[in-house]
């Protein structure tokens, strides 16, 4: 069952109709009710271009966001074998909402890195909706300093609304964590790809995603702050996310245009969750492309990269 | 409900309330209410004299109390494009600007500058948080790289004084991207082998608390800064508890093991001097008042020779 997000209204209606046609031929009505049902088929199939043709910057958060978005474990289920999940900040606690462990990407053994958001209430919650506390972000530093050591390269997936803003993740240096994260990422002599998957929330994503390349997918966000908290501090409204989001460029088109990242990762018809197969398969050739972009260089090399990469970072605008 | 109340009465009170507060000569200080005067205040370092609350210090004041005798030079920072993004809540970003350059008389939120404090070369760095609440766009990015650049240049540790509600929303994702520009400058510093100290001053949150301000070789708050990633009422929003008393105040940091002092204002100075000189592998540095150095600065090399008084 394909949830649909609001404004997908009258496309669930149709694909509903078509369903239901279906399903009353099946019931062995004797009447042949395929030919309409293909007509409605067709008409939300254009239905369905026309919506995403021309996606506004909220409704790819809202799409981002989609509860059916294949998420981390999909990926890394599918793209990797022999993953090995490794636990713990070796301080405090091991922080579900990333998950992160040795594995083979091609036969090439890496380390991969991400948030995971969970897939029901249970796992979400279990999960904290893939908002990491500072033990999610110094086990990720621990697996990339292992990494480091090993020289195997990183792969990080990104898809958090933001770090955890809670009592106990501030008292134990949530701040700290974050900017220790970033500075092992600035530091790495092993290639860091990065791709965006889904929400690329504030801090919490650039711990991870201060990368030799970064990618998004086609209808994934990457932002300062999410539409609604800066709907409700310039705009005093949180009502006003439209516009926020539309303000703040987080589309992966802007930030392609801005030099933020370096690829759109395209997305089936109407999102990622649609197909989820050939969206973790467009996110695998990506990664394999950058990975073999940064092959046989040296880590000097690699870490100069990358440090002049963001140095440079806010040259380019947008075109008026 | 007649002429007495309806009239008399506030026509009364706005006599009185008006001869309380000459504007400008009296600040309140907004932790316990005392009226200071603000000659007195500024000599205290803008440190209520009753309660020992520390108000906020602007770049240029912080500055003229910390390098001997007060004199320093600027050290220019890159203009970065303006308003890459064409932003635009309920104001324009570039009328934004304008407004906070002429409420502040300074260009942006940061000041970078180099002088000696105690005869010790340093560069420091200074946000200003009544400047668009300090927020780190391209342009703090910009200056605390021109500051890490003239650190190793000079070979000078690099003092930071952070003050900053976060990243500055109308640069979108590339006030983001300071986080790590900014880290990258603090690399540069500690792979010089040049001490990086931080001195927290309230309040320090967000992007800013991610990154640059949270990195030091050594990190000293004021008393009482708030310093936090998510602020209190974002916290009691999301877990629908009241936070215990002091939360995210530098002492209860400091209790949590995230900082390595909090130090008085009135001391900040002679404690920064003594450990850059024991950092740097420098002898004790004479203590007390020194009289400015030599008439030309060694590497004064910059448009502002000296600061124009600022209140603070």
């Amino acid at each position: 069952m394909t949830i649909y997000l609001d404004f997908e209204k009258p496309l669930a209606e149709l694909e509903g109709k078509a369903e239901e046609l279906r399903a009353m031929a099946r019931s062995g009505e004797g009447v042949d009710l395929e030919e309409e049902a293909a007509a409605l088929d067709g008409k939300a199939a254009a239905m369905l271009a026309q919506l995403y043709k021309d996606l506004t910057p909220w409704r790819k958060t809202q799409v981002a966001r989609h509860p059916q978005r294949p998420h981390c474990i999909d990926y890394v289920e599918a793209l990797f074998s022999e993953f090995t999940p490794l636990a713990g900040d070796r301080n405090f606690a091991e922080d579900q909402a990333v998950i992160g462990g040795l594995a083979r990407f091609d036969d090439r053994p890496v380390m991969v890195i991400g948030h995971e958001k969970g897939h029901d209430t249970q796992t979400r919650l279990e999960r904290n909706f893939g908002m990491a506390r500072p033990e999610g972000y110094r086990k990720a530093i621990r697996l990339m300093q292992m990494a480091d050591r090993f020289g195997l390269p990183v792969i990080t997936l990104v898809d958090t609304p933001g770090a955890y803003p809670g009592k106990g993740a501030e008292e134990r240096g949530q701040s700290e964590a974050i900017a220790r994260s970033t500075e092992t990422c600035l530091g790495l002599g092993v290639p860091l790809v990065s791709v965006i998957i889904g929400e690329g929330g504030s801090g919490g994503a650039v711990a991870f995603a201060t990368a030799n390349r970064v990618a998004m997918l086609e209808h994934s966000i990457y932002s300062v702050i999410s539409p609604e908290g800066c709907a409700s501090i310039l705009w005093k409204d949180a009502e006003k996310m439209r516009e926020a989001a539309e303000a703040l460029r987080l589309t992966a088109q802007d930030l392609k245009k801005l030099g933020v990242i370096d690829r759109i990762v395209p997305e089936p018809l109407g999102g990622a969750h649609r197909d989820a197969e050939a969206t973790i398969g467009a996110v695998g050739e990506a990664l394999g492309a950058m990975l073999g972009e940064l092959g046989g260089q040296s880590r000097d090399k690699l870490r100069a990269d990358r440090r002049q990469k963001f140095l440079d970072m806010g040259t380019k605008g947008l075109a008026a | 409900m007649n002429w007495i109340s309806n009239y008399v009465r506030p026509r009364i009170n706005s006599i009185f309330s008006r001869r309380e507060m000459p504007e400008n000569l009296w600040t309140k200080c907004d932790e316990c209410g005392t009226m200071l005067f603000h000659r007195e205040l500024a000599e205290n370092l803008n440190v209520c004299t009753s309660c020992g609350h520390h108000m906020a210090m602007r770049p240029r004041a912080r500055f003229r109390a910390l390098f001997d005798a007060g004199v320093f030079s600027e050290v220019a920072v890159p203009q970065p494009m303006p308003d890459p993004l064409h932003f635009r809540d309920q104001k324009k970003y570039p009328d934004r600007m304008k407004a906070a350059q002429k409420a502040t008389g300074e260009k942006e939120a940061m000041l970078v500058a180099q002088g000696e404090i105690g005869r010790t070369p340093v560069v420091a760095a200074a946000q200003d948080f009544s400047f668009m609440g300090g927020s780190m766009g391209m342009y703090v990015g910009n200056a605390i790289i021109a500051a890490a650049q003239r650190a190793v240049e000079t070979k000078r540790p690099l003092i930071l004084f952070s003050a900053a509600g976060g990243a500055r929303m109308q640069e979108g994702i590339l006030s983001l991207m300071q986080m790590p520009r900014t880290t990258v400058a603090v690399e540069m510093v500690k792979e010089a082998g040049l001490p990086y100290i931080v001195v927290l001053t309230h309040p320090t949150t967000g992007g800013v608390t991610a990154s640059y301000a949270m990195l030091g070789d050594i990190q000293i708050a004021e008393p009482g800064a708030l310093i936090c990633f998510a602020g209190p009422r974002v916290i009691e929003q999301t877990i629908r508890e009241k936070l215990p008393e002091g939360f995210q105040r530098a002492e209860y940091l400091l209790d949590h093991g995230m900082l390595d002092r909090v130090t008085h204002r009135k001391d900040m100075r002679e404690e920064l001097i003594t450990l850059t000189r024991m950092l740097m592998g420098l002898p004790p540095a004479v203590k007390g008042d020194l009289p400015a150095p030599g008439a030309a600065l060694p590497d004064a090399d910059t448009e502002a020779q000296q600061s124009e008084p600022a209140q603070g």
